[in-house]
């Protein structure tokens, strides 16, 4: 295995054989030992560059050091202060782009690994209590506030409120909470009791979770607002549409979005059949189409539900990849094929309508397109095909389309994403506010949560601004 | 200020045929929006499957929703089992669209097997817009014919037919319905609601006969939300999505070889799960 991060005190992880048929998470993190050690790394900057890189202003260095002196219930409370997931954050952010990436240490050494040291810390607290639980509200206000989907975008909000003292209510679609965090991301990388955990805190602070409730159609915004007496919305809907390529035999038994493919998967427990009773195809050769985060999860899935290969084949290069470095890394210890500069062009099926393989033609990348990444473009004459009986398409998801079709006057833009101001997430509809994914379409837990986290600040404004208008505190 | 009750307890339970039962369910959250044509998706067991089920009859006042379900699985088998008192796991909904019924004219609807209770509320909304609504309802023989009483209260005329002549007319719902044509009915619309076979020969016969219809499409369904795309169609070479996008499509433009065979992913896992609960197929 290539060591990414020489500097870096390690994270142990469990070892690839075992790891790779096992649902078990990969990543064990850090001793007291290690976190010390590695804290002691950040050299205190007097103006810590690195919290300018988070988009939820963790005050990163207040909390490294006070890890470095042992005081991990003091981390905890300093990361809670601006960030109540940290058990998942430290998990999922690609600090690499983030506070990492802005760490003075760089580029003579590794940055210090904030990313680890916060889940060390998060889990310190899981495990140990204290430092962790939030302040109960000093006052109880009586406007309530509607929170759609109960996505790292919603979590957010709900929380900030709920501190705040309004009767707040998540309204999720499906019958588990977590948005992404609980279809998407699979267990081996964040395990789901973590989410169950952060869901648990947020009830305790008061916060109504109402499930199979899905906004648009179960109710409308306007009913929230008209019938049942929300003061505000918060829309974290989340970029959940499939995008699909289009190409001859995408209808093929055994052709998936990742979406629907990873849906089954931690949502249902399709790898747990018969005892759970959703199904998923059970490969032996799967190809993945992308090569960002959702396409690492869902080969690593595929290997894990009995897969002898698992092929990544993306159009453009190793270096044009979406996905985290780590998660990266650790897809290619588990066994991962890349097949790099490689386009397909069709499904191949069998007699019986299974998906077999992909016809692909193999790229070369030109002068770089709008995303600022270099075009692939395919070569004459390089066609050939790859066998696969599991084919998966993670080439990322348009917004959700039932609250912009079932609302009034919410203005979207042409991709379809809800028009909200970045700084308060404040939408065409007075009192319907919007962050997350929805907005921006397909994002970051971390950037939906600073969503989150501006729209809840906006909420408590607009809602006061109503009181007082009102006349009642 | 309304109450958001999210309960869904059955509070009346009848038995079509042995395997075909009718619940009224009192969902008041999901009554509320529900229009013809929907759907919602069910759960009965923590390990249990997401279930797509038509709605046969919805209630605004009452708070209630009618569904109909056949044994024919082991989740179909599990809902069967449940008693009037029962609470669904999940019940969420209304899903999908609401089918565009005409203003006009003299609509033909069609149900074959338990697709029959999906177009009663078809039936009661164009009887409201003083459309002539006729009715054929097709089942193999006498015993698995279903709901063509409830049908027939909202409709001008209603036709049964079995394969085997057991009651009404013999042969197949489309065989029946050409003759009505050749007699000069002046069908404006269709709508059929049932198996995939019987939809595909609705589609081919009234595509000859240049009747507009639509079918209502059950592909494999998980969120039922627009999220996975594993309910995805090809209407008119074009991949739509039956949760969102349907479930009523223009019957002349759906790929029923695609439809077909899509449904069979899983049939390996169904049988197998059919056996270990016990569940004859």
């Amino acid at each position: 295995m290539p060591i990414v991060y020489p500097h870096k005190t390690e994270m142990p992880c469990r070892d690839p054989e075992v790891r790779r048929r096992s649902w078990d998470e990969v990543a064990e993190g850090y001793t007291v030992e290690r976190a010390i050690a590695e804290a002691r790394r950040c050299l205190n900057c007097q103006d810590p560059v690195c919290e300018q890189g988070c988009p939820v202003n963790v005050p990163i260095r207040d909390f490294v050091r006070s890890v470095a002196i042992g005081d991990f219930a003091g981390a905890a409370q300093t990361i809670r202060r601006r960030n109540l997931l940290p058990a998942i954050c430290g998990r999922v952010c690609p600090v690499e782009h983030q506070c990492e990436a802005r760490c003075v240490l760089v580029p003579r050494q590794d940055p210090v690994g904030i990313g680890r040291l916060e889940r060390f810390v998060a889990d310190w607290v899981r495990e140990h209590g204290n430092g962790g639980e939030s302040a109960a509200p000093d006052l109880w206000r009586d406007q309530k506030v509607g929170v759609v989907g109960s996505g790292p975008a919603g979590l957010t909000v709900a929380s900030d409120l709920a501190q705040l003292g309004y009767e707040v209510t998540i309204f999720e679609a499906l019958h588990a909470y977590g948005g992404v965090l609980r279809y998407g991301i699979p267990q081996y990388r964040l395990p789901k009791e973590i989410v169950d955990e952060d869901v648990e805190h947020l009830k305790a602070l008061g916060v109504e979770f109402v499930r199979d409730v899905i906004i648009g159609k179960t109710v409308t915004i306007d009913q929230l607002i008209d019938d049942f007496g929300y003061s505000a919305v918060f829309v974290g809907t989340g970029a959940g549409s499939p995008i699909f390529m289009e190409i001859p035999g995408e209808n093929l038994k055994g052709v998936y979005s990742a979406n629907e493919f990873l849906t089954r998967v931690n949502l249902m427990h399709a790898f747990a059949f018969p005892e759970y009773d959703t199904p998923v195809r059970k490969p032996k050769r799967a190809a993945v189409i992308g090569a960002g985060d959702t396409a690492m999860d869902a080969v690593r899935c595929s290997i894990r539900l009995g897969a002898e290969e698992g092929h990544i084949v993306y159009r453009r290069s190793e270096q044009e990849k979406g996905a985290r470095a780590e998660d990266y890394e650790r897809a290619r210890a588990e066994g991962v094929i890349f097949d790099w500069l490689t386009l397909p062009k069709r499904f191949l099926g069998d007699e019986n309508g299974w998906v077999c393989g992909l016809e692909c033609i193999r790229t070369e990348l030109g002068e770089p397109d709008e995303s600022g990444r270099r075009r692939p473009v395919p070569v004459p004459g390089s066609e050939f095909t790859m066998e696969a009986d599991l084919a998966v398409i993670a080439l990322g998801t348009n917004p959700n389309p039932l609250v912009p079709q079932t609302t009034d006057r919410l203005d979207v833009d042409g991709h379809g994403c809800i028009v909200a101001d970045p700084q308060t997430g404040a939408t065409s509809r007075e009192g319907v506010f919007a962050g997350g994914d929805i907005v921006t379409g397909a994002a970051t837990v971390i950037l939906a949560m600073g969503a989150g986290r501006k729209a809840a600040s906006a909420i408590h404004e607009y809602l006061q601004q109503r009181a007082a208008e009102k006349g009642t505190p | 200020m309304t109450i958001m009750d999210t309960t869904a307890r059955i509070i009346e339970k009848r038995d079509l045929t042995d395997v075909t039962k009718l619940f009224v369910v009192h969902a008041p959250l999901v009554s509320r929006n529900a229009a013809p044509g929907q759907f919602v998706i069910l759960r009965v067991t923590e390990t249990g499957e997401r279930v797509p089920i038509s709605i046969t009859n919805f209630d605004h006042e009452q708070g209630t929703i009618t569904i109909v379900v056949q044994e024919v699985g082991r989740t179909s088998a599990l809902v069967c089992a449940l008693q009037v008192g029962d609470e669904f796991l999940d019940f969420a909904g209304p899903l999908g669209l609401e089918v565009p019924l005409p203003s006009e004219g003299h609509t033909v609807l069609i149900g074959g097997g338990f697709g029959t209770g999906a177009v009663f509320p078809l039936a009661r909304e164009l009887r409201s817009r003083g459309v002539r609504v006729s009715s054929i309802v097709g089942a193999r023989t006498r015993e698995l014919l279903i709901l063509d009483d409830l049908l027939a209260t909202e409709s001008d005329e209603v036709h049964v037919c079995t394969n085997d002549g057991s009651v009404g007319y013999k042969g197949f719902v489309t065989g029946r319905l050409e003759e009505l044509i050749d007699e000069g009915a002046g069908f404006t619309h269709c709508f059929a609601v049932g198996p995939m076979p019987m939809m595909r020969a609705v589609a081919e016969t009234t595509r000859r006969r240049g009747l507009p219809a639509m079918v209502s499409l059950d592909p494999l369904m998980v969120d039922g939300t627009g999220m996975c795309g594993g309910c995805r169609v090809s209407i008119g070479g074009k991949s739509k999505f039956a949760c969102v996008d349907g479930p009523f499509f223009d019957a002349h433009q759906v790929d029923f070889d695609v439809a077909d065979d899509r449904m069979t992913t899983y049939k390996e896992q169904e049988d197998l799960a059919c056996e270990l609960a016990g569940v004859g197929r």
